[in-house]
């Protein structure tokens, strides 16, 4: 059993759990993830770790509330106990020997994004962060990203925080005014990874893009996660998360994220029914 | 006088409509009469060709004598001896190609039903033997077993009765690798595993849950953490593909993938969240007893068409005669000699059919086995809405990436020079990760080996 030690929302539909698991703490890096089960009726769901505090001992995710399963997780507070939490997991980011780095956060991927930037700040990479939302009620992390680059560029769909635009928009004009880029890094939503790695390629800049598709265990075994990467199958919890931009189907990759989706949604409504919150939407 | 009835005792089943719609056991199992009146048909043979068809030599014709005289606990007892985990394996084995194969009344007629009498003993001591184990207070080393599958659990239970400190480290939040995630509830009960696995910990075996060894430790941490031996059950879970044009398409999925999902998360119990699709048309491709699994499970589920596609003929598949016949009884459709070249999708990426060709059979490949050679021109569609592929799996990874020194050969699987012995000091290895994919009982004489070894190795360094 995991002891949840802080909870609080970011925002409407996005919690933030930090959860004492020292083990975990004591051996994760940057872009790993873990598997949480809040109960034993839950699913495993993957997230990535956002915080490390090795000292406390304390892992810490950010999660939106889309299934049921992250509903139930949404609704356990400080105090309380999850059934599981495995990891770390997965490859962590390479952060040694880059110069020059933007880093690309979309709306909730700033939660994995932040991490990533922070290691590469604190090995002395020049780091610019580029996060967009949709618009200012749904920024995250502001403050801490802020804390760990040399530039800080927010872009929201409709202007109400920071510049109006993409993600995209921001990274081209940084590139057109010479900012000589090393590396970029981009987590969120796949179309906008999408995006940027198809505007990097155009300028040749190397292209991190962080996954996180559908899987059970996190160790190779369901083949769930499988991603078509340069023509050929990876499995994102071992080989990844992180791969190169440049040759992921991310089309693909967005198809089979929508497989579960009815079933989610119905889950979802009947979680709803039981838990009586009829309201929430 | 033996009973020289020409066919097994019939083994109690339920319904094949009834249980194709629900997840409980097929076989019910032998009452006391029907236990008494099979034992009787054994020869009691002298040199004893069913021992030798063992992986883990059950004295079987000895156990078989005291069911025969109603002494069935003397017959667990006896069974247990050599097989820790009999209730498993009377359920699981492949019989028919080891103790039930040499049996002599096979000659003229079936085979004496050596599983089923196994099962009968372990059900039976279950039920009313004296179920608590006795704790054994170890004075030995601390020994670390790396995955909690057949060959793990029966590791640590011979290691903990000899004395050692013994920690098995799961990935899963369940312990009993493929015989909680892999094996379905109808055709090993997980009551079962789990009464194993409580008389592990009655015994003294520690299990750490969550735990992936090569990501939260090593196996050099292990050895850091004060472990004087490492054992390394952690099987062949990599899932094998077909390789073929729409494989990622939305509605296809592993077997591993579509049993975990079923048989760890439950997702035929309406209390789990674990989301499933609902299928209605489903091919299964693959011939071993995973591909029987995943066909019934499905059925279970409520499909209305479940195919098998096996490119070989029945005489080649893999899986065991039983779960074939059962198979068949409960409707599955099987489409042999055929075998997938594409998977088809729509606009959105959902399966809606694959494209077969039939095969015919040519000269013996290396396997032994005759090769199936696709028949030019003869492709048809079936359509489809998921597609579950069991070909076979390969060892995990994880452990291999991150133990340096440790020796792996081009399949990923661990190199021993006796069956368990690594090219690590004080690592030892065996089951599915050291041979590829391969049966419970093979893992566990491996497990036991293994055990032995470890014993001999750390004795020494006394």
């Amino acid at each position: 059993m995991y002891k949840i030690v802080e909870k609080r929302p970011l925002h409407k539909s996005v919690d933030y759990m930090k959860i004492s698991a020292p083990q975990i703490a004591k051996k994760a890096l940057p872009g790993q993830f873990v598997i949480i089960r809040a109960d034993e009726y839950a699913e495993r769901i993957p997230l990535t770790i956002a915080e490390t505090d090795a000292e406390a001992g304390t892992v810490s995710v950010i999660f939106q509330k889309v299934g049921a399963s992250t509903m139930k997780l949404g609704l356990m507070k400080a105090g309380y106990y999850l059934s599981d939490v495995v990891g770390p997991l997965g490859r962590p980011t390479e952060t040694e020997g880059y110069k020059k780095v933007a880093v690309i956060g979309g709306g909730l991927g700033c939660a994995i994004a932040y991490p990533q930037a922070k290691a590469l700040h604190e090995a002395g990479a020049h780091v610019d962060v580029i996060a967009g939302f949709r618009n200012k009620d749904l920024v995250i992390l502001e403050k801490e990203l802020g804390a760990v680059c040399d530039e800080m560029i927010i872009m929201t769909d409709d202007g109400s925080n920071g510049r109006k635009g993409l993600v995209t928009d921001a990274l081209k004009q940084k590139i057109e005014e010479g900012a000589g880029y090393d590396l970029v890094i981009a987590i969120g939503p796949v179309i906008m990874m999408k995006f940027v790695a198809l505007l990097t390629k155009q300028y040749g800049i190397k292209t991190i893009v962080s996954m996180n598709p559908i899987m059970i265990d996190g160790t190779g075994m369901c083949g769930g996660c499988r991603v078509t990467v340069g023509g050929e199958m990876k499995f994102a919890c071992v080989d990844g998360p992180d791969f190169d931009g440049h040759e992921v189907d991310f089309d693909e990759l967005m198809r089979r994220n929508r497989a579960f989706a009815e079933e989610e949604k119905k889950a979802l409504d009947d979680h709803i029914c039981k838990i009586g919150l009829g309201g929430i939407n | 006088m033996p009973n020289m009835q020409q066919t097994k005792t019939k083994m109690p089943e339920l319904e094949p409509a009834y249980r194709a719609s629900c997840f409980e056991e097929v076989a019910v199992g032998y009452s006391e009469e029907d236990a008494v009146n099979e034992a009787k048909r054994c020869l009691n043979c002298k040199n004893r060709p069913c021992v030798s068809g063992c992986p883990v030599n059950v004295r079987i014709p000895d156990f078989i004598a005291a069911v025969a005289e109603g002494d069935f606990e003397r017959g667990y007892e006896i069974i247990t001896v050599t097989n820790s985990l009999p209730a498993v394996c009377g359920r699981v084995c492949p019989q028919e190609s080891q103790c039930e194969g040499k049996c002599v009344r096979g000659i003229k007629g079936e085979p004496v039903g050596i599983g089923r009498l196994e099962r009968f003993c372990a059900d039976r001591h279950r039920t009313h033997g004296d179920v608590k184990k006795e704790k054994i207070t170890p004075d030995k080393e601390k020994v670390a077993v790396v995955g909690s599958g057949p060959s793990s659990l029966t590791c640590a239970g011979d290691l903990c009765k000899l004395g050692y400190d013994v920690t098995v480290f799961e990935a899963f939040h369940t312990a009993g690798g493929v015989l909680v995630y892999g094996i379905p509830e109808f055709r090993l009960p997980k009551s079962i595993v789990s009464y194993e696995i409580d008389g592990l910990k009655d015994m003294g075996v520690k299990f750490v849950l969550d735990s992936v060894i090569g990501r939260i430790m090593t196996v050099d941490e292990l050895f850091e953490e004060g472990f004087k031996a490492v054992f390394i059950g952690t099987g062949a879970g990599l899932p094998g593909f077909l390789g073929i044009p729409g494989e990622n398409g939305c509605g296809v999925y592993s077997a591993n993938e579509f049993l975990t999902r079923v048989n760890l998360m439950k997702a035929y119990l309406p209390e789990y969240d674990t989301p499933i699709k609902k299928m209605k048309k489903v091919a299964v491709v693959g011939g071993g007893n995973v591909a029987m699994d995943a066909a019934r499970c499905a059925k279970r589920l409520g499909a209305e068409e479940v195919y098998i596609i096996y490119r070989r003929s029945e005489e080649e598949m893999p899986a065991r005669a039983e779960e074939i016949h059962h198979a068949k009884e409960e409707g599955v459709i099987f489409r042999l000699l055929n075998n997938p070249t594409k998977i088809n999708t729509d606009e959105r990426g959902n399966v809606v059919s694959a494209t077969v060709i039939k095969m015919e059979l040519g000269e013996p490949d290396a396997s032994g086995r005759r090769r199936p050679v696709p028949i030019e021109g003869s492709e048809y569609d079936i359509e489809l809405d998921a597609v579950i592929v069991a070909v076979g799996t390969t060892p995990n990874p994880l452990i291999r990436m991150t133990t340096p020194g440790l020796e792996t050969n081009r399949k990923g699987c661990i190199v021993t020079s006796d069956g368990v012995t690594t090219s690590r000091e004080g690592v030892f290895a065996g089951g599915d990760a050291v041979t590829g994919a391969a049966t419970v009982i093979l893992a566990m004489g491996a497990g036991k080996q293994a055990a032995e070894k470890i014993d001999e190795y750390l004795s020494s360094k006394r």
